[in-house]
């Protein structure tokens, strides 16, 4: 089995045409739907929250064994269809960066419920960064979060009364205080 | 069977006559009667095709209109048996009538029409111009092929007879003048300007000489040609380098083809009818020879090459293909996505081409590296340009897959269906994927 780092692919990651993208509807939707699959699923493996289209080290566009690669075209058809999914976010109008939901904002409100509960910081403050590089991050998925996702997450719990989100004394270390 | 007068006309399959060997094509005029009042047995021929031929008058019925039936199917009258013609009567009363054309023909005491030398009776033919046409453009080639009596000369070059140059007549007297004259004075310079004038008119009978040379030489050709290829065919087993040059020789052959162009001048109105069917005649054998679809571009150039003088434009062509929704012919045009338009066999079937895809695709090396048109092409026996459309249709089938690569354009069996969507690293030990699936490991 061939791998990308941790990464198992599958076998039709060898199969030529899997990178052109198909012009005829029925064969490009399946397409696109593989392709959709395996980059959440690339993305959550390597915890990889953002995708710039003209990198040369997202490895997953590219199959140097048999020799192809995704045009930019492609690449951005593949990501839009994740975007229209609700699955990912362009950074940008040019869209030349993506910020790839492999959990949903939803999903990862939640891991954040469950990290406070576990730690037992029901009413406690931290900083944002302490969340997300802190010790008791440390071997869960909120480890190396993306900070605009953690913010969107917190955002979402705030509205839902179980935190609040404060500045801190710099100007880009916010806090947060739990109340749930 | 055109009554018991006169003599019956083969057809072709587009509804052609079939020409004599020497016979060349003049005039057409369209809705024409031919009636004779002498002859009660004289078949019952309304608004049919009249064409003038070098050596026959050709009825044909409408093929739109009339059912042909016995007494009006395609009927000749050749013109050795027409003895005089009439010219055109003006007058108040021809003013309203329909335009007529009448001429004198010799028949048997039977009344019917003799195949070689003259009957012994004489009877009056009208022709009846019913449509709209020009009567007397027609009348006067009507005397020229009359005059010119193409069926005596058989395969031998034109006399000076057949030359139709009004010069000749005045000149022949000019050239029984013998001997030289003397340039002195005036009359030396009279006598230089007419000497001039002689060789100036004779280069001129001579280049119509050459013409009709041609025009003859011209079928010779074709005899010449047939007679090659009927020796290729039937030669010894050939070797590669044989078969190249064999296919040069009959690709040159196919080149010389029709003597009897249908022209806007002999068709008139119906120009683009009597091309569209003389078209469908001619594309028969390349069609067979291309794998029974054809390339409209390549039907151009071969179809002019043919044709050689009178060459037809693109839009002639358009709307000769166009109209073969009209006839009852065997080929039909044909409009692919990519607007590449081709012409094919009707009994072309595309089901049949996608199961010789579908094998030459799943074979180990097609499902290592796939297939490019030209290797489609090598094995269905087509053209390249073809072997793309026809893959480009089955990819749009859901076929096959693309893969453009700096390899080049190529295409592979559709794998996408075989892979499910909610395992995507399931392999069935069985099918399409599992075939692939070898086929690609086991190049390492």
């Amino acid at each position: 089995m061939q791998k990308l780092g941790d990464f198992k692919l599958p076998q039709f990651f060898n199969y030529p045409p899997y990178f052109t993208l198909q012009p005829v509807r029925d064969t490009r939707e399946k397409q696109i739907q593989l392709w959709k699959d395996l980059i959440l699923d690339y993305c959550k493996t390597h915890h990889i929250f953002v995708i710039g289209l003209e990198d040369q080290d997202f490895p997953l566009f590219s199959n140097p064994a048999i020799e192809r690669s995704l045009t930019y075209e492609a690449r951005e058809a593949f990501l839009s269809a994740l975007v229209a999914q609700g699955r990912a976010e362009w950074l940008d109008k040019s869209r030349r960066k993506c910020l790839v939901l492999w959990h949903r904002i939803q999903d990862w409100a939640n891991i954040v419920l469950d990290f406070v509960k576990d730690n037992g910081l029901e009413d406690s403050v931290m900083t944002v960064e302490e969340i997300r590089t802190g010790i008791e991050s440390r071997g869960t998925e909120l480890h190396g979060i993306d900070r605009t996702v953690l913010m969107r997450a917190l955002k979402m719990l705030e509205q839902k009364g179980k935190l609040a989100i404060f500045k801190g004394t710099t100007a880009d270390d916010e806090g947060v205080k739990f109340s749930i | 069977m055109a009554g018991n007068c006169l003599q019956a006309v083969e057809l072709t399959t587009s509804g052609r006559p079939v020409l004599l060997p020497t016979e060349i094509e003049c005039s057409l005029l369209s809705a024409v009667d031919l009636e004779c009042e002498d002859l009660p047995n004289f078949p019952h021929l309304k608004s049919g095709l009249l064409i003038l031929t070098t050596h026959r008058l050709l009825w044909l019925p409408d093929s739109t209109t009339t059912i042909p039936t016995a007494s009006s199917s395609a009927s000749a009258i050749p013109l050795a048996a027409i003895t005089h013609i009439f010219a055109a009567k003006k007058s108040i009363k021809s003013m309203f009538h329909s335009p007529r054309l009448r001429f004198q023909l010799s028949v048997s005491p039977e009344g019917r029409v003799p195949d070689s030398g003259s009957g012994s009776r004489s009877v009056v033919v009208t022709v009846v111009v019913r449509g709209k046409s020009d009567l007397d453009a027609f009348l006067s080639k009507f005397w020229e092929s009359w005059r010119g009596r193409a069926w005596e000369i058989g395969d031998e070059q034109g006399s000076s007879d057949a030359v139709s140059g009004s010069g000749s007549a005045s000149s022949s007297g000019l050239y029984t003048r013998e001997g030289t004259v003397r340039m002195v004075g005036v009359s030396g310079i009279l006598r230089k300007e007419q000497e001039m004038w002689e060789s100036t008119d004779k280069s001129l009978q001579d280049a119509f000489q050459d013409l009709n040379a041609l025009m003859s030489k011209a079928k010779e050709m074709v005899m010449l040609a047939e007679k090659m290829r009927q020796k290729l065919l039937s030669g010894s087993q050939p070797n590669d380098e044989e078969l190249g040059s064999k296919q040069e020789m009959q690709d040159w052959m196919l080149s010389v083809g029709i003597i009897s162009p249908v022209t806007k001048e002999s068709a008139g109105a119906q120009y683009h009818q009597q091309l569209s069917r003389q078209l469908a005649d001619f594309v028969r054998l390349p069609l067979e020879r291309a794998g029974g679809m054809m390339n409209l571009i390549d039907i151009y150039c071969l179809f002019n090459r043919a044709r050689g003088t009178e060459l037809i434009s693109p839009e002639d062509l358009l709307q000769a293909c166009s109209l073969w929704e009209k006839f009852d012919v065997p080929v039909m045009l044909r409009k692919f996505d990519s607007g590449v338009m081709v012409i094919q066999n009707k009994s072309h079937s595309d089901e049949e081409v996608f199961a010789r895809i579908k094998t030459l695709v799943m074979k180990p090396d097609a499902l290592r590296t796939g297939i490019s048109a030209s290797d489609a092409a090598i094995t269905l026996g087509i053209a390249p340009g073809m072997a793309k459309e026809h893959l480009l249709t089955a990819e749009s089938k859901g076929l096959l897959c693309r893969d453009i690569s700096p390899d080049g354009f190529r295409f592979y069996i559709n794998l996408f269906p075989e892979i499910d969507p909610n395992d995507l690293y399931l392999v069935k030990d069985y099918g399409i994927y599992h075939t692939w699936l070898r086929a690609a490991s086991a190049s390492g």
